[in-house]
């Protein structure tokens, strides 16, 4: 353990490098689309409720371990207890009215009734769905030899689907001509937990690999190829330690493990994976919500064919009211938020995900200033 | 038998840990060999008496009342998903409960995992737990024995998370030369045969199996050492003054009177491989292709399987669908005890 943590620290140091040289190089990313971190100047109106309480999603769970340092050292005094017990769960309880708010890998969903029944526990007032965090999803991968590859979505699905096996196969040859791809079983590791991520990754599939994805989504992974390991420090060890393997893993852990990172081609040219162009592909994202509720159009980002953008994130809500919080709670979830948009996001690549780009950020801020 | 020459047996070896424990307790009912002069004093019923009476029947009861309580809530929580269940809950290898309208899940791969890794742990762990209890009783010297026990007890002690760990890091890749080599050359036998998942990485039956005899170790050693510990005396002596030799002791004394608390031993050990969850979490590769009867398959047994999924549990129905699955593995827990009791009823005549 005392090993790994050292890696883990070694990983973030490394990671902070990575980010700090990719800004500079990547000729293929515009500058005026950099982040917006580490602005500080957002006044927030801090007050209310001194503890609120939110569960949900354990993808966030580090991204809301970031949040709420930023807003004690903002907000004397002021605190969040956040509990990571799963999408479903933070649903459950916002609707209980257990909790102040929700975090989900998914929005609210209509069909399910969740719609009717948050309006219901905001007394009539809709709930919105605003997504807060988002993690970039690495193709990582281990081959001797090969550090700069270039997959399509189409390729990713049919590695993922065993229909592309070898790495010397004419489909990976056709996309990374200059590389020298040996003749070796290309080793689909997978996540054995039920994880968002996977369930992220597999929509992604569906989306962009143009019908050669045809297993659907879901928290499991439905490939039926290569084998499982458990949580993301799972695979990413596994693929680190076996050449020839490859696996999707939240960006943080592929660098921990010193795994290759693959570019996505999505029809415009290889695009490496860094703020800017997760950046990109949020800001391209089209919303699906009314107004200020920010449901994201997710095939919007994934099938996304833009040049620049890495379509390939995972995006989580916050799952709040407009409405019908008492004064006390409403300040302080607004304050809360607001620091999240905007303070919170700078620490948030440390822990391995993307802070959100400027033109989203305001599109968030308008949101939770309209909350009352 | 002689039970001053004998050590105190532990409660787990069986039923007669009760009443090995009696003379104590009520020393009435043995008037004619009191053991002690101090018991003479006490021939009338204290109220001490009629507390520990009703505190030892109501931990009897508290726990068959438990356990009764934990197999109907299983069995309420696993019947609507089980009535949802498309294909066969018994006999299908799938397993996918994500979309309720169409949940598609059966137990039998979980099922062979399960008892192929934790037999495999039995088939090593028993010889090497039978070598350590007889070294310790019957060949160390007295000084050393104790020492020696307790470090084997420390084995026990060891979280299941560091095993796992273990397992993963440490032992699977040792292992791969070993398992490669095995199913290059005994492949041809379905248990060495190639398997579903690579041995690179080492998540396989395998190595989890090695993992699981280690863990288990520890228990059926401890058990066994104190069985053994107990054979009476004069029937060692017995032989002894026949001119047997120390193989021969062992073998006409000491194994036929341990045997029953042995079997139980590695019952025991067996139904602790079987409910092993951690370790076998980190260290088995899960995999979409069926058990194929070979050691170097991946898979889940029923445990990890439940670890894996239970953190995004948001639907009774898909949570009720693992309920089950646990419902069959405390099925066959309970099973593996009984044959275990059955077991050591059925030697019982010989003590």
């Amino acid at each position: 353990m005392k090993t790994k943590r050292h890696g883990a620290v070694l990983g973030l140091i490394a990671a902070g490098a990575l980010l700090l040289t990719a800004c500079g190089s990547d000729a293929n990313t515009p500058q005026g689309q950099a982040p917006a971190t580490g602005e500080s100047s957002t006044p927030v109106d801090c007050g209310g409720k001194s503890k609120l309480s939110a569960e949900g999603s354990s993808a966030q769970k580090n991204a809301m371990d970031t949040f709420v340092q930023a807003y004690q050292q903002k907000c004397q005094g002021a605190d969040l207890a956040y509990n990571a017990s799963g999408s479903g769960a933070g649903v459950k309880q916002f609707i209980g009215g257990q909790v102040d708010f929700g975090g989900s890998d998914s929005p609210l969903s209509e069909s399910k009734g969740e719609v009717a029944k948050a309006a219901e526990r905001c007394q009539g007032n809709p709930a919105w769905n605003l997504p807060l965090v988002f993690g970039p999803v690495a193709v990582g991968y281990k081959l001797e030899g090969v550090t700069d590859l270039t997959l399509s979505g189409e390729l990713v699905a049919k590695i993922f689907n065993g229909t592309v096996k070898k790495w010397n196969d004419p489909a990976v040859a056709a996309l990374n001509g200059s590389a020298k791809l040996p003749d070796k079983d290309i080793k689909v590791v997978y996540r054995s937990d039920e994880s968002g991520t996977t369930d992220n990754f597999q929509l992604y599939l569906d989306a962009a690999s143009k019908g050669a994805w045809t297993q659907g989504a879901g928290k499991q992974f439905k490939g039926g190829v290569g084998e499982a390991k458990e949580k993301s420090a799972g695979v990413a060890q596994a693929v680190g330690s076996v050449d020839g393997a490859i696996t999707y893993v939240e960006l943080s852990f592929a660098q921990d493990n010193k795994l290759s990172i693959a570019k996505i081609d999505n029809g415009s040219g290889a695009v490496e994976l860094n703020d800017a162009s997760v950046g990109k592909a949020i800001d391209g994202a089209k919303i699906k919500g009314t107004g200020n509720d920010l449901v994201l159009d997710l095939d919007s980002i994934y099938g996304s064919t833009e040049a620049g953008t890495y379509p390939l994130l995972l995006a989580t809500y916050e799952i709040v009211c407009s409405k019908g919080y008492d004064a006390d709670t409403a300040k302080a979830v607004k304050a809360f938020l607001t620091v999240a948009a905007t303070d919170g996001q700078a620490g948030l690549a440390d822990a391995g995900y993307a802070p959100v780009p400027q033109a989203f950020q305001e599109k968030l801020l308008t949101a939770i200033k309209a909350i009352a | 038998m002689n039970d001053r020459t004998v050590a105190p047996r532990p409660a787990g070896t069986g039923s007669t840990g009760a009443r090995a424990g009696v003379p104590a307790a009520r020393p009435d009912s043995e008037a004619p060999i009191p053991p002690t002069t101090e018991a003479d004093q006490k021939t009338i019923v204290r109220p001490g008496d009629r507390i520990f009476a009703g505190l030892a029947t109501g931990s009897g009861i508290f726990i068959v009342v438990l356990i009764a309580a934990i197999g109907v809530f299983l069995l309420l929580q696993a019947i609507p998903s089980l009535a949802l269940d498309q294909v066969n809950f018994l006999t299908s290898r799938e397993w996918s409960t994500g979309d309720v309208d169409n949940m598609r899940y059966g137990i039998l791969d979980l099922f062979l995992v399960t008892v192929v890794s934790s037999a495999f742990a039995l088939v090593i762990a028993m010889p090497i737990a039978l070598g350590i209890a007889l070294f310790l009783t019957q060949y160390a010297p007295r000084r050393l024995a104790r020492p020696f026990a307790y470090v084997i007890d420390l084995l026990a002690a060891v979280p299941s998370i560091i095993f796992g760990l273990w397992g993963l890091l440490v032992l699977g890749p040792v292992l791969t030369p070993i398992g490669e080599w095995l199913t290059s050359n005994l492949g041809w036998l379905p248990l060495f045969a190639e398997g579903n998942v690579s041995i690179e990485l080492g998540g396989t039956i395998f190595t989890a199996g090695i993992v699981l005899a280690v863990m288990i170790l520890p228990i059926i050693t401890a058990v066994s050492r104190e069985v053994f510990d107990r054979t009476p005396v004069t029937h060692v002596e017995g032989a002894i003054a026949l001119g047997a030799t120390k193989w021969e002791v062992v073998r006409t004394t000491v194994l036929p009177f341990g045997k029953a608390g042995y079997v139980s031993a590695s019952m025991l050990g067996l139904g602790r491989a079987l409910g092993e969850t951690i370790a076998l979490t980190i260290i088995l590769s899960g995999t979409g292709a069926a058990f194929a009867w070979s050691l170097f398959d991946g898979g889940a047994t029923f445990a990890s399987k439940i670890a894996l999924a239970a953190p995004e549990f948001n639907d009774p129905r898909t949570a009720g669908a693992y309920i089950a699955a646990g419902l069959v593995l405390f099925v066959l827990t309970f099973g593996v005890n009984a044959i275990a009791r059955s077991i050591v009823a059925g030697h019982k005549e010989y003590e």
